[in-house]
């Protein structure tokens, strides 16, 4: 990457910024020197999961939260990702339609992502694309998924802290238990407060975190509600997400979640990388021989490829 | 990773609220295999060519049925090739009127897809002309 795109990237140009974004999520050689001449510069933003199921007013609240950490002076990227279609490889991206009151602000930042169907690849890539929002100066960063696969999750649970939003009346009691989304979660947050059954969905929530024993120094989640269409209930999540962080910088967990977390990330890459090496390696031909062989249960899968790495 | 889908923004300009064909459009589109961006109605042209710049799209798609098209058009073109978009596809549909096809034209709409216009010809057309810049 050029000094002169790389300052201009770092500087916020969005253009720069964008074009760096799709470079990564075409995952080829570009992608890697993107973050290798980007990733000194990041580690500064804080990163926000939030993540639920679809219809919860995510977006919505996105929008909110973002409105009022522009108001408190920072710059905010914003990473909404959502489903391609497993038929036709298309997405309909449609986040951006709840955040129009962020139109207009340089210091606001949204990016649609879809999934494309990548396993693994889709959580290297959000990773990336955060970190270019990251050296670009964004100082908080949201990611938006919806809650509904386990690669969405695990998103929303690599950001620093995470929200998981749900809304009342959605089969919510039992949902929110079996889901196991709630492990997940550093914030609570029961959307569309003003809907029947919004104090019962506290109140299962609120029961759910008391049956797990708390170790002193612990985290436990707060359950807050909102009415994000009407900005009710935001600051106290603004608020909230400050304490989450300060609790961690004081306890150590951040260090120790970063860490774990770039960890699973350098695995990640050393996985598609050694993949990537020994199959570039490889001939069709040998490859497919050796499945054909499996199938005739002439070979098994672990001696084919025991055989493929001793090459 | 081999290329990456067609992105494409779709985007109702000005004041025009009737939705329903540019989110025909967004499915038939989605279905055809495009990741679709669908800003909705009320759109000025800063709020689009800042989206188009934002999600770096290949396509950008207009949808208009009050007739402003000849005054909203222009000024999104060009606010896109100011902020650096010169290579951005435009196509438009909705209420756009034969006769001002030619200016549309001439402005750097590669096409305009008016009523009774099939999806299927306007996810073929759009492959095609992305197929054809990417080999230019």
């Amino acid at each position: 990457m050029e000094s002169k795109e790389l300052d201009a990237l770092r500087a916020g140009d969005p253009r720069i910024v964008a074009r760096a974004i799709s470079a990564i999520e075409r995952d080829g050689d570009q992608a890697r020197t993107i973050v290798q001449a980007i990733f000194r510069y990041t580690g500064r933003a804080h990163t926000i999961g939030v993540t639920g199921a679809p219809g919860t007013g995510k977006s919505t609240l996105v929008n909110e939260i973002a409105k009022q950490f522009r108001r408190r002076g920072k710059r905010v990227g914003i990473i909404a990702v959502d489903p391609t279609s497993p038929f036709t490889g298309g997405a309909l991206l449609g986040d951006r339609l709840r955040m129009q009151d962020l139109s207009g602000d340089e210091d606001v930042f949204i990016r649609s992502m879809a999934t494309r169907g990548h396993l693994g690849g889709l959580a290297l890539a959000t990773a990336n694309a955060t970190q270019v929002l990251d050296a670009a100066g964004f100082e908080i960063i949201m990611i938006e998924t919806v809650g509904a696969g386990q690669s969405e999750v695990d998103i929303a649970k690599n950001a620093q802290t995470t929200i998981v939003v749900q809304a009342p009346g959605m089969g919510d009691d039992i949902q929110a238990i079996k889901a196991g989304i709630i492990e997940i979660a550093d914030l609570l947050i029961v959307n569309k407060a003003d809907r029947e059954g919004a104090n019962a969905t506290v109140a299962v929530l609120e029961m759910n975190l008391s049956l797990k024993p708390n170790a002193e120094n612990e985290w436990r989640p707060p359950v807050l509600k909102t009415i994000a269409i009407k900005g009710e209930g935001v600051t106290e999540i603004l608020d909230w997400v400050g304490k989450h962080r300060e609790h961690m910088q004081s306890t150590g967990v951040m260090k120790i979640r970063e860490q774990a977390r770039l960890r699973a990330e350098l695995e990640n890459v050393l996985q598609r990388q050694l993949m990537k090496r020994i199959l570039n390696g490889m001939n069709g031909a040998r490859m497919d021989s050796l499945v054909e062989k499996i199938a005739a249960r002439e070979l098994d899968v672990y001696s084919a490829a025991e055989s493929i790495l001793k090459n | 990773m081999s290329q990456r889908p067609i992105r494409i923004l779709i985007a109702k300009p000005g004041l025009d609220g009737h939705d329903r064909g540019a989110k025909v459009v967004a499915r038939a589109l989605r279905d055809a295999g495009m990741e679709v961006i669908y800003t909705g109605i009320r759109q000025t042209p800063e709020m689009i060519v800042e989206a188009a710049l934002q999600e770096d799209v290949d396509v950008i798609g207009l949808s208009i049925l009050s007739g402003a098209h000849m005054d909203l058009f222009p000024r999104i073109v060009e606010l896109a090739k100011e902020k650096g978009l010169s290579d951005v596809m435009f196509v438009c549909g909705g209420i756009i009127p034969e006769d001002d096809i030619p200016s549309l034209k001439q402005m750097g709409f590669v096409g305009a897809f008016g009523p009774g216009a099939s999806t299927q010809d306007l996810v073929k057309f759009i492959k095609e002309e992305v197929a054809r810049r990417v080999q230019a």
